[in-house]
């Protein structure tokens, strides 16, 4: 019990801190333009790849830095030639464009790469055992993923707070038209944003690879997960995204490992099993089936009661 | 825009609609099946149009109430084929009322917010309810779904649906009247405070109405379309599965309509069409069909918001300028440079598809009736070249184009 | 204050159209309306004035019910409107325009119009009915269309008119919908002189037997079109008076007018 206990926290702060990651760049790129960005996690899935390609030419530490910055080239370009176009039509526009990118992305990997997953395996350089918990190994490369995406918060910690452009972006962040008005290169700040929002995701995807199947579905997979994130931690918050991230994380892996269900809830209070065949049917579905549902009931329930999410200093 | 329609309108539509399955071409079952399709899409683009392009609400969950309606429309044809006396044509009702009960269930809680609130909401729902189809057989039928006859039914006049005519007319039927309603709907006083909503939503507010109550009627009401749509689906293809509540489906319904042109009543149909077709014979042709749709996504999303149906009236109004000479000359230097930059991107496209994803045809193809080896180098080469000689030219062509049509938007206006 | 609110019957017989008692308004910290109180008897034409910044915006905002006070009443006709959502306020007779055009672009001039007196009507959420067979409704859209002078251009969508028109929209769709007291923020604003005069005679005209509250810049206007002027300051109402008596009150002046003699 202890075990299950323990794996199941330390997965799921690992699983946390990788929506962490993604999550970050997307409540930047929310909140400060007001984009649901639906081809973000295409992005962490061209991270992935492009790391995986880079490491077989020239090996996985180079890799981490190179993939990300391709990727944040990408979501400049994204900006500069495809967006910008498209935000003085509403922000409907710029969904739907940016949810025709996601299904291009994909279709570009496919292209790219195959249908097939990839064996994107951990690399020799970080494949060993960090530590041991009750007598099982945990493996280095989840260690590096905490250090990473501690070290992202850090980094985003200090060039909000501590740089000047920081400052204007976090201004931006709750109040992106007056930051304009008051005089501020907005396009040029949306392109940064963009750009950086990008590089994290891509960052995210080298990481996420490993620990992810890497295949043309994973963005599709992970996608609306992370915009759960956003909203339920909160527009224009950066914290709120971590909390929302670790909450969702930790709470679903715990999930999927009880394999109990409401039927079983009822047997153990003495109460009566619903007689009609259908009914028994939906309290006999164990937690551990319905857990990825989670996320979607805490999107939807946060939308209905409090759409500012946890964190969130507004709403749209 | 919902144009005031002639009963001229409606009377030829019914005639098309009745002519097309013996139009040479579509007499097979194959152009029939084809047909068939075509209409149960045009009737949920529609019930989804009256939500996009009429309310301005972003939905990335409507295939809900498209599939819900068709899960029960399926258990209700059970039902029939057991021995309840109801004529198979009227299974679409039981979809049209089980859309309607599940639209004002979730609508209740989903409409009081509209833009990217709503939009998350509806993909939240869309994937709880996906979800749950899979942990519940007994109504889902797990993996195959629920399946159902359509011909051990009562026969009136003598219809037994056993052949594809009888459903696509059943359908053609189902359509024309959906469509009627839809049309209906638009010009009643809650229709066009729809617009209104969609132009304004805090005006509305100042002139009486609360908008929230104007997103819940019309969602509820295009949520029983939906299911009708639902119910023509179970009937066509005998089985009803997960998919239909799926991502994809729901994807799928909002390209149709943004394709076709969400400005337009026609459009939600053209789109339909369009993207069917599309779907039934260029995936006969090419793996890369999906990457050539997403593009042309992109494309309407960003340079064409009037979609098709907005191409079509815009260049029917330029018929009656004078700068149509000059945008004929414009389209006709343009032309043959966007063909040479085509043909050079599919050619691109299409040999690094078949590099990766059927690498076990071998490298040997045929394009445009010229054939080659996607191992060597030569084939890339002249492609990316076409593709970047193509692209270049065009890019110094298009300003003819725009002036042209600028020039004809001038004198339209100068007009109005 | 007493003899210049002897301009109709007492109180207590005839509630005021409008009456606000002791309203604020803050946002977090900052005060925006620090304790406004106005009495605006049946039929008057009342302008409130003052620098930018002062609140005004906020205070139609606060009465038409797009903000909350947060303390303070707000009656309209002796009810208690404040806090109340736009609609039930707009439902109660209320009606205003705003300052930066607020039209419904995509849709017709004529169906601009026509939507707004839809709930005067009686008509609610209606589907079962065709708008075009309606005719209370299509005579009162029409008759409105013509009073602003926009029956020409009845098929153009909102959008695609000028400035002015746009303007001239925004106050038929206040008022098409027979409200009985109209809100108007900075009805002239961006005009010329000539629209600017233009725009008066429309509002003149088409608030006979209403009561109309207006902010207004443009003091030509004020002067010309007010029974009684309020001056807003830093969220305060520093005076309320007949326009004479305004413009010779010294706090107003030095607030506001300044000392050269408008």
């Amino acid at each position: 019990m202890r075990e299950i206990v323990a794996f199941s926290l330390l997965n799921g702060a690992v699983y946390g801190l990788l929506l962490f990651m993604l999550s970050s760049g997307l409540t930047l790129i929310f909140s400060m333009m007001g984009v649901l960005n639906f081809a973000h996690a295409s992005v962490f899935m061209l991270g992935a790849y492009f790391s995986w390609q880079i490491s077989r030419w020239i090996g996985f530490w180079p890799a981490l830095v190179v993939a990300p910055l391709l990727c944040g080239l990408i979501g400049a370009a994204i900006e500069r030639y495809g967006l910008r176009g498209v935000h003085r039509q509403g922000h409907v526009a710029e969904i739907l464009f940016t949810f025709g990118l996601a299904y291009v992305i994909g279709e570009l990997v496919i292209m790219g790469w195959g249908r097939n997953p990839i064996e994107n395996r951990v690399p020799a350089v970080i494949d060993f055992a960090a530590f041991r918990v009750f007598g099982t190994s945990y493996p280095f490369y989840k260690v590096l993923m905490t250090l990473i995406s501690v070290g992202m918060f850090t980094f985003l910690y200090l060039a909000f707070k501590r740089t000047r452009v920081g400052l204007v972006i976090q201004a931006a962040l709750t109040h992106p038209q007056m930051v304009g008005a008051l005089g501020h290169d907005v396009p040029r700040l949306f392109v940064l944003v963009f750009a950086i929002g990008s590089a994290l995701a891509g960052l995210a995807g080298v990481i996420g690879g490993f620990a992810l199947l890497t295949e043309p579905n994973m963005a599709a997979a992970l996608g609306p997960i992370v915009f759960v994130v956003v909203v339920v931690g909160g527009l224009g918050s950066i914290p709120g995204a971590f909390v929302a991230s670790m909450l969702i994380g930790i709470v679903q892996t715990f999930a999927v490992a009880v394999d109990y269900s409401l039927m079983d809830l009822l047997r153990t209070l003495g109460a009566s099993v619903p007689a009609s065949p259908f009914l028994r049917e939906v309290v006999s579905v164990k937690l551990a089936q319905a857990a990825p549902m989670i996320p979607y009931l805490l999107l939807v329930l946060v939308l209905i009661v409090r759409p500012r999410g946890l964190m969130g200093t507004r709403e749209t | 825009m919902i144009a005031r329609a002639r009963p001229a309108w409606w009377l030829g539509a019914a005639v098309l609609l009745a002519v097309l399955p013996w139009v040479p071409g579509l007499q097979s079952d194959f152009g029939r099946s084809l047909l068939s399709q075509m209409g149960i899409a045009a009737i949920f683009a529609l019930s989804y149009n009256l939500l996009l392009g009429q309310t301005g609400l972003l939905s990335f969950g409507h295939a809900v109430y498209f599939g819900l309606g068709g899960y029960v429309s399926a258990h209700f044809m059970r039902a029939i084929n057991a021995g309840l006396p109801v004529p198979i044509a009227l299974v679409p009702v039981a979809g049209a009322l089980a859309g309607l009960a599940f639209g004002i269930a979730f609508g209740a809680l989903t409409t009081r917010r509209g833009g990217t609130i709503f939009a998350l909401i509806s993909l939240g729902v869309g994937e709880l309810v996906h979800a749950t189809s899979l942990m519940l057989p007994s109504f889902f039928g797990g993996e195959e779904g629920v399946t159902a006859s359509r011909t051990k039914a009562p026969h009136p006049l003598g219809l037994d649906f056993g052949s594809q005519l009888q459903v696509y007319y059943v359908i053609a039927a189902w359509l024309l009247v959906a469509a009627l309603l839809m049309h209906a709907f638009m010009r009643t006083p809650v229709g066009r405070l729809c617009n209104a909503v969609r132009d304004n939503p805090e005006r509305v507010e100042f002139i009486g109405y609360n908008p929230q109550r104007v997103r819940f009627i019309v969602f509820s009401i295009a949520a029983a379309f939906a299911g009708l749509a639902g119910g023509l689906h179970a009937i066509n293809y005998e089985i009803v599965a997960a998919e239909a509540l799926s991502a994809t489906r729901s994807g799928e319904v909002l390209l149709m309509v943004y394709i076709g042109g969400v400005h337009h009543f026609m459009g939600a149909i053209l789109g339909a069409a369009a993207i069917t077709w599309l779907q039934v014979s260029l995936s006969d042709y090419t793996t890369a069909w999906l990457l050539y749709l997403g593009l042309l996504f992109m494309g309407i999303v960003a340079f064409v918001p009037g979609g098709l149906a907005g191409l079509v009236t815009m260049h029917l109004a330029a018929l009656r300028t004078r700068a149509l000479a000059a945008i004929a000359r414009a389209y006709a230097a343009a032309l043959p440079v966007a063909l040479l930059a085509s043909a050079g991107a599919i050619t691109l496209i299409e040999i690094a598809y078949r590099r990766s994803t059927q690498p076990e045809a071998g490298t040997r193809m045929k394009l445009f009736w010229i054939p080659m080896d996607t191992a060597k180098p030569w084939p890339w080469l002249a492609a990316a070249a076409l593709l970047a000689v193509g692209a270049a030219a065009l890019l110094r062509l298009w300003p003819r184009v725009s002036r042209a049509w600028a020039s004809a938007g001038e004198e339209l206006h100068g007009r109005g | 204050m007493a003899d210049a609110l002897a301009v109709t019957a007492p109180e207590a017989v005839v509630p005021a159209a409008l009456e606000l008692r002791d309203v604020h308004k803050s946002f977090g910290a900052t005060s925006i309306i620090r304790g406004v109180s106005l009495s605006v008897p049946r039929g008057e034409r009342h302008a409130i004035i003052g620098p930018n910044g002062a609140g005004k915006s906020t205070l139609f905002n606060l009465v038409s019910g797009r903000l909350r006070p947060t303390r303070g009443s707000i009656r309209l006709e002796g009810q208690e409107i404040a806090g109340k959502r736009a609609f039930r306020i707009a439902r109660r007779g209320l009606a205003r325009s705003f300052q930066v055009t607020n039209i419904f672009p995509r849709l017709t001039v004529y169906e601009n119009i026509r939507c707004s007196v839809l709930w005067s009507l009686g008509y609610r959420y209606d589907f079962w009915r065709r708008i075009d067979r309606l005719r209370d409704a299509n005579e009162r859209a029409e008759h409105t269309l013509e009073q602003i002078h926009l029956a020409g251009r009845r098929d153009a969508l909102a959008g695609v008119l000028t400035y002015a028109e746009q303007r001239a929209l925004e106050i038929g769709i206040t008022i098409a919908g027979g409200a009985r007291v109209i809100l108007l923020d900075e009805p002239t604003a961006g005009m010329s002189r000539q629209e600017a005069e233009h725009t008066v005679e429309l509002i003149r005209s088409l608030t006979r037997d209403r009561t109309l509250v207006m902010v207004e810049h443009d003091m030509g206007v004020v002067f010309g079109l007010a029974d009684r002027i309020s001056v807003l300051v830093y969220g305060e109402i520093i005076a309320t008076d007949v326009p004479q008596r305004i413009r010779a009150n010294e706090a107003v002046r030095a607030a506001y007018l300044g000392t050269v003699d408008a």
